[in-house]
């Protein structure tokens, strides 16, 4: 009995249902259903309360009551809660001294699939726009940086060089490392059919060369770098940093922007280059280990199999790419809104342009430099 | 360049010439009109979320008016272009509502980047210069802290000092006793007012906290959300003695009477 809260009814006169409580009504307990409530009360025209073996009592109590409250409301049955402990009576009177604001709930309605596909699109328009003017923004800061018109810490160009060079190498060696075995292996199975285990080496060379070295470090640096200037750009916008920094008359894009690209545009391409060399000792380890190929030999063939072309086209590109994850990385950072959450969807929202708009490239890149003949 | 009606020429240090302010088709003020006067502590007062802060976002131009314009002394501040602004709000300090201390920069750093930008001294010399801003506001010997690495109140106080930095004309400051104890509070409504007296400064407050806009307040302004409009302007000791709308007497009295 005095585990969870009891109610029983009894019906004092025609019309008059009184509602008996008792037991200890917590939280921990399951809350009462009201539907037995609602059977009992759809013949009477007032209820009131007694609470004579009430022990203890929480929020539960209160919920229920509450909702009683209101199915009385609805069927206009009067209510007297002069049976009901004060504490009891002053928790509900003040739960309703505020009136329920309708227009503050929040409608959630469906809406129709044309309208959403509208919204969307209209949204994606509205983006662009967002993503144009901040290019053309980049575009003037820099031409304000070739008339040495602009205001930033060379520090933090220093700290930021650090930041996205010499700390990225330890993860560009692993991963470089292996694709460069992962490209030997596939290659590897099929080569081996016909006995073209030497060709290998030029496998693993120009596809490292050309793209995949350039191509895997910057989604490195996307989802490390760009991910870190739109979360490190966005908690400043929530902290009002941003703010301040304009109310001191220095532009964020000066400030903040212009050392970012400025950062990973110049070290992407020695990346790159440290991840082709890498890679290459990948598929060299491959080629050495398991189809028994001499180092000599697997490195004549690929010195053989790539020109400079190659190489700097590689290297070209990676500046490419570093440009794109910077300018995602900060662009998103700069729409972040303000709250916690917005920082986490703003650096989701880094890796994800940065990625695509690499990709992208790499796309473009390869009609471009096969039209070329490159 | 305009004035309002009652204010008497020259005084004026910024005026705010029918201003409404909106964030997208949310109307937050409509036609605002009001003159501070030079070497004053104005109080801007109203409820959470009447548009007190947005006011003073405009004012320094982090939001752009929906219509009419703001003047710094005789210049147009809404017309002027970036560069411009830029110079026009050198002469002016901020101190936003967290302190927004730059966090990668220790704390001399912060108030000394803008030395750094703006002025010709050595190293040597900023680093005194943001050691005596410093001091003044009681951080004397915490110049190589960073912002994390110190209280909420210490960082306010640390924003203050850069808000100082450049002997502004004028100092803005958002819901100064904001998350700090009453002591606290108090010295910084001090050292508010010891600013204004010997240096000059025109300070202009964001507040709701009643003792301290008796205790620093010269003129102020209140601000109502449900007419978007001002419904209450002068001195408030004179506001709290005759308030001329039932909505600043509540404010007043912390809606004592209201209960009554």
């Amino acid at each position: 009995m005095a585990e969870s809260g009891v109610f029983s009814f009894e019906q004092a006169g025609d019309k008059r249902l009184v509602i008996r409580l008792g037991g200890s009504w917590s939280l921990q307990s399951r809350l009462p259903p009201v539907s037995e409530v609602e059977q009992r009360v759809a013949s009477a025209s007032r209820i009131s309360f007694d609470a004579g073996e009430l022990q203890r009592w929480d929020s539960s109590i209160l919920t229920f009551l509450t909702k009683v409250t209101e199915l009385c409301r609805q069927r206009q049955i009067a209510m007297d809660r002069s049976g009901l402990p004060p504490g009891i009576r002053r928790l509900l009177e003040l739960s309703e001294a505020v009136p329920e604001r309708k227009d503050a709930l929040r409608q959630v309605t469906r809406q129709p699939l044309f309208e959403r596909v509208g919204n969307a699109t209209l949204a994606m328009g509205g983006g662009m726009r967002a993503m144009l003017g901040f290019l053309g923004e980049t575009t003037l800061t820099f031409g304000k940086l070739s008339r040495r018109q602009v205001r930033y810490r060379g520090f933090d160009l220093s700290l930021l060089i650090q930041q996205c060079g010499a700390e990225a190498l330890p993860i560009v060696t692993l991963i470089s490392f292996l694709v460069g075995v992962i490209l030997a292996f596939v290659g590897a199975v099929q080569l081996k059919k016909f006995g073209g285990q030497i060709y290998i080496a030029d496998l693993v060379a120009i596809g490292i060369m050309r793209d995949m070295g350039a191509m895997m470090t910057a989604i490195i640096m996307a989802g490390r770098t760009g991910a870190a200037f739109a979360a490190e750009i966005g908690t400043m916008k929530v902290t009002q940093e941003i703010d301040a920094l304009r109310a001191s008359g220095f532009s964020p894009m000066e400030f903040l922007v212009l050392p970012r690209v400025i950062g990973l545009t110049l070290m992407m391409p020695l990346l790159c280059l440290y991840s082709d060399f890498i890679g290459m000792l990948g598929g060299a380890a491959i080629g050495v280990g398991m189809l028994d190929l001499s180092w000599t030999v697997y490195f004549q063939q690929s010195r053989n199999a790539i020109t400079l072309t190659d190489v700097f086209g590689g290297v070209f590109k990676s500046m490419v790419y570093g440009l794109l994850v910077a300018l995602s990385g900060c662009l998103r950072g700069l729409q972040c809104g303000e709250s916690a959450s917005a920082v986490g969807n703003a650096a989701t929202s880094a890796v994800v342009t940065g990625i695509v708009a690499v990709v992208a490239a790499c796309g473009i890149f390869a009609v471009v430099f096969y039209v070329l003949g490159i | 360049m305009r004035h309002n009606g009652n204010e008497n020429g020259g005084g004026a240090h910024f005026t705010v010439h029918d201003l409404t302010m909106a964030y997208g088709d949310l109307v937050v003020m409509r036609d605002l009109n009001f003159a501070v006067k030079r070497g004053e502590v104005f109080v801007v007062m109203g409820v959470s979320g009447c548009g007190k802060s947005t006011l003073l976002r405009h004012m320094i131009g982090l939001n752009e008016p929906a219509a009419g314009e703001i003047f710094y002394g005789d210049e147009n501040f809404t017309r002027a272009d970036t560069e411009r602004r830029q110079e026009m709000l050198r002469r002016v300090g901020v101190l936003f509502q967290g302190g927004a201390l730059w966090s990668s920069m220790t704390l001399a750093e912060n108030v000394g980047l803008v030395l750094d930008e703006y002025t010709d001294l050595g190293p040597a010399a900023i680093r005194e210069v943001a050691s005596l801003k410093l001091a003044l506001v009681g951080l004397k010997g915490f110049e190589d802290y960073y912002p994390s690495e110190i209280s909420g109140g210490m960082q306010k106080r640390a924003g203050l000092a850069r808000a100082m930095a450049l002997d502004p004309e004028a100092l803005f400051f958002d819901e100064p006793s904001a998350g700090l104890d009453p002591v606290s509070a108090r010295r910084l409504d001090d050292l508010i007012l010891e600013l204004r007296n010997s240096l000059g400064t025109t300070v202009i407050v964001v507040t709701h906290e009643v003792p301290s806009i008796l205790a620093i307040g010269d003129d102020c302004l209140f601000l109502d959300a449900d007419s978007k409009a001002v419904i209450a302007r002068g001195h408030p000791k004179e506001l709290l003695a005759h308030p001329p709308d039932p909505r600043v007497r509540q404010f007043f009295t912390r809606g004592e009477e209201a209960r009554s």
